[in-house]
């Protein structure tokens, strides 16, 4: 007999926890030396690039890296790649998501930590704030003691210059997208595409909240990374880490000195708080590794600080692994192996994926031709009673200067061959010119006569042909009877 | 139902509505206030609707709206847009003589460009997309031509139309020599197997040849010609090739000579401007038929 059963009550915790303001406070050190000079490079990169000017020729782009979407063409540097040619950009994808992969398992969230444009935008986002409201404790202060006009002043300068830099955000990014210089001019003198401001200000937007409200949320709620990085991840992958075994007991200063006085083992670690004062996504990394830790290393650089100050070995927080963790506390010494089968297996992909890509690139055809067959009608009887089939065919040249090449077709015995609108060269096959760096369209006309075997559709190879450059491409079709 | 009081329901810490339908009850979730708010605004957002846009009948008219928008006037803002993208391209087509067009590469991919959508639209309905055609409807691929396959032939054709209404139209008709009692039955059934004759068609059995030579000469050679080679000016078919625009066969022969044909095209021009009509026959000449 079934009895009634009471609902019981699940509670697994909110999915969502509300933010938490971090008021990170200013460090100096190694790490953060290096994630200044890695966000000066990065911003250097993402601002500058659109002008850097790269020659191609005559009527070509003179941009180094152009999205040109009207066109659709792709530029860097001396690569130019077709809409078709898009798997370059599925091998490029290929290529990050492997060196993300390998970055992780030699340095952990390497990527996050130094990076990542979320990273580095909320970092310099931190920097006009600390340099405006002062360090962790004024802001702090400040925003307890609410509104005064000093304050006013202060936010209403901080979230100007966060606009500032958003809207300079955006600004480069249309730059991708169009001749960099002449942009500039049109944006300054409102004579620039709606589509321009329009993207400008949808990038404004996004930096703005991403970089100066969302923060840490965006690491934990919005990226997938944290997670698959969570399951990437071994015992031998560097993480920052702090080191429990060299820490606690955490005791006061003092009471360690007592401590070792008496010959007895005290931790390292003071319970000073520095490294949870700097942290930039609001954590304890003392209470191990975890999704929110972005791994930048900041605490790393205050604990060091903290340490020399009271005389004790620096590196009680350092980049650590799993394993020398269980080794130290085995009393075995440290080792670190950077080859691995994880590692060697990572390198040997990037480098499949890069060689097959390269030899893509360097082989790729700057001549082809596409061949369609004319499908109403399939086929045309002439007067004659001959049989008449039509295609479209497309040549398509790569190449950044023009080009004559010739057409020929192998197809039915005694066929003629005519391209609409133009005459036969003295070969006998049409010799068609190619504009440069585009595609030609041309009808052309086989006819073959009424004596054809008529019962089943005859193989037809059309063949383009630059004798000059030796470029040759080929495409096959059919010749069919009506 | 206002008397009905909600009781609290432990398991899930709400209320109830106070229902009951054979001792079941239904928690009481009322819709999100957010939703409310929405929905409420939506409504708010309506009356603004009819203020500024096109929205309630009238009896002679409609209410126009503040912003006086209509879409008929967007489509005239959006075709001269249009014109104004093309950039006098057409008019440089409708400028240049039609054998220069063939010529020139950027010229003739604007025609047939042009001249295939414009086909699409006005000519596919009896010649078919592909302009193969259909029994009375000639096939534009072919080589065979009623009226000319020339490039100002074809935009003759196109302008003026065959039969059609227009002054400057085709004229010329085939005759229904059996209707009307020119010839008799057994007589068309002859000039019928001479005709299949022309074109190595074979022929029914005891069939006179020259008999049928003769009633063609007399009946048919003025428009056909002697050969029946066919006449473009009158639009008389070629009676000795592979192409019959209604067929071969002999009972249809017979049907044609019978009640004749008459078939009709219409008149473009003052429908489709000069400089679509001659992207409308670069088009029609380069399927490969063309002359």
């Amino acid at each position: 007999m079934n009895k009634p059963v009471t609902p019981q009550e699940f509670d697994y915790g909110p999915l969502y926890a509300a933010q938490k303001k971090v008021y990170p406070q200013k460090v100096s050190g190694r790490y953060r030396n290096v994630k200044w000079a890695l966000m000066a490079v990065c911003l250097g990169i993402y601002y500058l690039l659109p002008f850097v000017r790269w020659n191609r020729g005559p009527g070509a782009p003179d941009q180094a890296v152009l999205v040109d979407l009207p066109n659709s063409r792709f530029y860097f540097f001396f690569i130019e790649l077709w809409p078709q040619e898009v798997y370059f950009f599925t091998g490029l994808l290929i290529l990050a998501a492997l060196t993300l992969f390998l970055m992780n398992a030699i340095g952990g969230r390497v990527w996050c930590g130094y990076l990542c444009p979320q990273t580095v935008w909320t970092d310099l986002f931190f920097a006009v704030e600390r340099l405006i409201e002062g360090d962790r404790r004024e802001r702090m202060k400040k925003e307890a003691e609410g509104l005064t006009l000093q304050r006013v002043v202060e936010l209403t300068m901080k979230h100007s210059i966060w606009l500032l830099i958003a809207w300079w955000t955006g600004g480069a990014w249309v730059l991708y997208f169009n001749d960099a210089p002449t942009l500039v001019k049109e944006l300054v003198t409102f004579q620039a595409p709606a589509l321009a401001y329009i993207w400008i200000a949808i990038l404004t937007a996004t930096t703005y909240t991403l970089a100066g409200w969302m923060r840490e949320q965006v690491c934990l709620y919005m990226c997938p990374w944290p997670r698959i990085q969570a399951a990437l991840t071994d015992e031998w992958a560097l993480n920052v880490t702090y080191k429990t075994d060299r820490g606690e007991q955490r005791t006061s200063l003092k009471k360690a000195a007592e401590l070792r006085a008496l010959g007895q083992p005290a931790g390292d670690c003071i319970d000073c708080h520095q490294c949870v004062n700097v942290c930039p996504v609001g954590i304890d990394i003392r209470n191990g590794l975890q999704m929110d830790c972005i791994q930048c290393g900041l605490c790393i650089d205050a604990c060091d600080g903290v340490m020399t100050r009271i005389g004790r070995p620096t590196r009680l927080i350092s980049y650590d692994t799993d394993i020398n963790i269980a080794r130290r506390k085995a009393g075995k010494p440290e080792i670190y192996r950077i080859i691995r089968p994880r590692t060697v297996a990572y390198v040997g992909m990037i480098v499949a994926v890069g060689a097959v890509m390269l030899y893509a690139l360097l082989n790729r055809s700057l001549l082809d031709i596409n061949v369609l067959h004319d499908r109403n009608p399939v086929a045309v009887r002439l007067s004659d009673g001959s049989i008449r089939n039509a295609y479209t065919v497309r040549l398509l040249n790569k190449r950044g200067a023009g080009r004559v090449v010739t057409l020929d077709v192998n197809g039915p015995v005694n066929a003629t061959v005519h391209v609409v609108g133009m005459d036969a060269a003295l070969s006998g096959w049409p010799e068609i010119v190619l504009g440069r760096d585009q595609t030609t369209e041309l009808r052309v006309l086989v006819t073959a006569p009424a004596a054809i075997n008529s019962e089943k559709s005859l193989l037809l190879v059309m063949r383009v042909t630059d004798a000059v450059h030796g470029d040759m491409a080929s495409a096959t079709d059919h010749f069919v009877a009506p | 139902m206002s008397d009905h009081e909600g009781e609290f329901d432990k398991a899930t810490g709400k209320t109830t509505t106070g229902h009951s339908w054979d001792g079941i009850k239904e928690l009481n979730t009322p819709l999100p206030r957010w939703w409310v708010m929405t929905f409420y605004l939506t409504i708010v957002w309506a009356i603004g609707y009819w203020v500024v846009y096109p929205s309630w009948p009238l009896v002679q008219s409609y209410a126009t709206g503040v912003m006086g928008y209509s879409s008929r006037a967007d489509v005239a803002v959006d075709l001269a847009n249009l014109e104004k993208i093309r950039g006098g391209k057409m008019a440089a087509l409708g400028a240049a003589p039609l054998a220069e067009i063939e010529k020139d590469p950027a010229l003739l991919a604007l025609g047939r460009a042009r001249g295939r959508v414009v086909f699409g639209d006005n000519c596919a309905p009896c010649h078919g997309t592909g302009a193969a055609g259909a029994k009375g409807f000639p096939n534009l691929n072919d080589d065979d031509w009623l009226w000319g396959g020339t490039l100002e032939q074809i935009e003759k054709t196109i302008q003026f139309g065959a039969r059609s209404a227009h002054a400057e139209s085709h004229e010329g008709s085939m005759l229904a020599f059996g209707r009307d009692g020119m010839l008799k039955k057994p007589e068309i059934e002859t000039v019928a197997n001479y005709v299949r004759s022309l074109s190595g068609l074979p022929t029914a059995k005891g069939y006179d040849a020259n008999a049928g030579q003769k009633l063609f000469a007399d009946n048919c050679a003025s428009c056909h010609g002697d050969a029946g080679k066919g006449n473009p000016d009158m639009g008389a078919p070629n009676l000795t090739d592979n192409i019959w625009l209604y067929g071969s066969d002999e009972a249809t022969i017979v049907e044609t000579i019978t009640n004749g044909r008459n078939g009709v095209m219409p008149a473009w021009i003052g429908r489709l401007d000069p400089a679509t009509i001659k992207a409308l026959t670069i088009y029609v000449h380069s399927l490969g038929g063309g002359q």
